[in-house]
């Protein structure tokens, strides 16, 4: 039965295979025929590029793999291979992705279609290699497309579609796609990936403004008058607007051809009749769906409404979810130092702070946090909700099953959780 | 492949899902004895019986010899979850050494209940501190079978063996067939022996303890 209605509606069944996040991503590189790959290792990124490599090795893709001296040079041979009319891409997490953040802007400002992979992980220092967002969340003013995905599945899907939309006429700007650190990228997940037909059938030729050949020199980059930097500022923020629409038409017909439809910039779970909304990007969104379950079974009814795209931002969908609700509890795995999490100052601008808002900070550098803890973070804002009325955190910090307020604007005095940082005390006490 | 689609978790939901119709299991080994790679077969096996699996290393100290976990998932239908174990219901332990050591002993059985299923690579029943025991000489198997790799007797694949026998949560042909098409040929069927061999030797602990003589 099920097998007949897909034949009528046009879904074709890929191979089901358990695989890592970055796999998943290494596989989509190959499936839409990209031509080259500039890389420079770094964890949890590197097992892209080492599965891209062997994929080449093996003779199962076609591709020139350049091995670089730093990410600045991975991201500029990449931008260049674009330039010169084929189809890059690079991959890379942390401070590699800060390192090449220079390059970001020239593939840009550019319009040059490019996909990069961002394992997301945590800046340094202190060292650290696990899930953060604040790289990921660094390049949001570049001009670059940025998607985030929940699970294996959709950091092939996602990857795929990228190149679709970034070489689309209408947006012509480059496109990250980005992944949990270890989370996703080490974790082993079944992973349908499509048949190279379909991948065939879903991704037009290579297209792109302009390219530089051989025997018919072009110049880039000029200094050029003001109000023309200025207009091109304009266009490229009209493109980026205009990529919305692609991407629904894309992820559309992506859902027509594989069965698993990115027709909406984001993914709601439960939202429509819910009182309380859970919103965020990455993979704890799916434990805030199992939390979202198990609030409803103690009569709380929640919801979960998850960014998967971040740029262009899904300014419209979340209007629609989220501005009636009785209060929206933002989870922010970054925080933007002396103020909030870098994603509740966005969802809250676009709900110009209307329902309760409060954001919370959360599994920083790492700190496993489960569908439990979002349990009882949903608890303990709605008990403030009910104690208050309304109310307005941008900075709650929640570590280790603890509540920490963080006010905006000038910072408490120094006072660093007794279990964390024991050392760093004892040093500073000596000191002062 | 018979694995379900629908990721809504259905009418009762994805909390009752993970709750009722998911099992879950973390791996206690040693770095270097592939408690990440007995994790992914597992993955693997269920995949093989029309269910979804999910297998997540736990990075930090990854050095060889130290104290590693890993954690898996088994369930009838896809879960989101991407979040560590904190309560198993099945312990499968590497490394004897690990149940021996008092403070390796409280990583081990941290979160666990009686209801709590252990599966450990020992000659002899080791205090689970309550918890279920089932146990077998991995170590001895590995050394019959010449795998032996590095100086390091190969106990991961064994050990899924001794899963399949335990929990039933896979068939030991799923196992199987995961192994042989992870390595294909030889190591393939080396390992696969050991894991039949592991699934035959299998004992409960409270049922057996007067009979072991090691």
């Amino acid at each position: 039965m099920a097998l007949e209605a897909e034949e009528k509606t046009g879904v074709r069944r890929g191979t089901v295979i358990p695989m890592r996040g970055n796999d998943a991503v290494a596989y989509a590189v190959k499936l839409s025929r990209v031509k080259v790959v500039a890389a420079y290792p770094i964890t949890p990124q590197t097992i892209i590029v080492e599965k891209i490599d062997e994929l080449i090795s093996k003779g199962e893709m076609d591709a020139e793999m350049i091995h670089v001296e730093s990410e600045h040079s991975a991201l500029a041979a990449t931008y260049g291979a674009a330039v010169g009319g084929v189809r890059a891409f690079t991959a890379t997490s942390s401070h590699g992705l800060v390192y090449m953040y220079e390059v970001l802007w020239w593939a840009a400002g550019s319009r040059i279609p490019v996909v990069m992979a961002v394992v997301t992980r945590a800046i340094g220092a202190p060292w650290n290699i696990h899930v953060e967002h604040s790289d990921i969340l660094s390049t949001r003013d570049t001009g670059w497309l940025i998607a985030m995905a929940e699970n294996n599945q959709e950091a092939l899907d996602l990857t795929v579609m990228m190149f679709r939309v970034t070489e689309d006429p209408r947006v012509y700007l480059p496109g990250i796609v980005g992944l949990d650190g270890f989370i996703l990228s080490h974790t082993v997940e079944p992973v349908e990936v499509p048949d190279q037909e379909l991948v065939d059938e879903f991704l037009p030729p290579r297209r792109q403004p302009y390219t530089i050949e051989s025997g018919a020199p072009i110049a880039m980059g000029n200094i050029i008058p003001d109000e023309a930097f200025e207009e091109h500022r304009m266009d490229m923020h009209e493109s980026m607007r205009e990529a919305r629409r692609v991407i629904e038409e894309a992820g559309r017909e992506y859902g027509k051809l594989t069965g698993r439809d990115y027709s909406s910039l984001v993914e709601c779970y439960k939202c429509s009749d819910a009182d309380y909304l859970f919103v965020g990007i990455g993979s704890w969104m799916g434990d805030a769906k199992i939390a979202v379950d198990a609030l409803r079974e103690k009569g709380l009814r929640f919801g979960a409404l998850r960014l998967r795209w971040i740029r262009p931002f899904p300014w419209d969908e979340l209007r629609e979810y989220g501005l009636e609700k009785k209060a929206v509890i933002v989870l922010d795995r970054s925080i933007s130092f002396g103020y909030a999490g870098p994603v509740f100052l966005e969802v809250s601008s676009a709900l110009e702070a209307k329902p309760s808002m409060v954001g919370v900070l959360a599994g920083v550098g790492g700190v496993d946090v489960n569908y439990e803890d979002m349990v009882k973070i949903a608890e303990h804002v709605a008990g403030l909700v009910e104690e208050k009325g309304r109310v307005y955190v941008p900075a709650l910090w929640y570590h280790l099953g603890e509540f920490y307020p963080m006010k905006p604007g000038p910072l408490p005095t120094r006072k660093t959780p007794r279990h964390v940082n024991k050392l760093l005390e004892e040093l500073w006490s000596k000191k002062t | 492949m018979g694995l379900s689609r629908d990721e809504s978790g259905g009418e009762d939901g994805l909390y009752k899902l993970l709750r009722e119709k998911s099992v879950e299991i973390r791996f206690h080994g040693r770095g270097g004895q592939g408690a990440v790679t007995a994790a992914t077969l597992l993955v693997a096996a269920a995949l093989n019986e029309g269910k979804w699996g999910q297998a997540i290393p736990s990075f930090g100290a990854e050095r060889r010899g130290a104290h590693v976990l890993a954690f898996a998932r088994i369930s009838e239908r896809p879960v989101p979850i991407h979040s560590q174990v904190r309560r198993p219901e099945i312990i499968v332990v590497l490394d004897s050494g690990l149940l021996l050591a008092e403070e390796e002993r409280k990583k081990v059985l941290a979160g666990a209940s009686s209801d709590t299923i252990i599966v450990a690579n020992t000659p002899k029943p080791v205090n689970v501190g309550g918890a279920k025991l089932y146990y077998v000489d991995a170590t001895r198997i590995a050394r019959e079978l010449g795998l032996v790799v590095a100086g390091w007797p190969v106990v991961n694949t064994s050990m899924l063996g001794a899963l399949a026998k335990a929990t039933g949560i896979v068939s030991i042909d799923s196992v199987l067939k995961a192994i042989k098409s992870y390595w294909p040929g030889r190591l393939g069927e080396l390992n696969a022996e050991a894991a039949r061999r592991a699934y035959e030797e299998t004992r409960l602990a409270q049922a057996e303890k007067i009979t072991v003589t090691r």
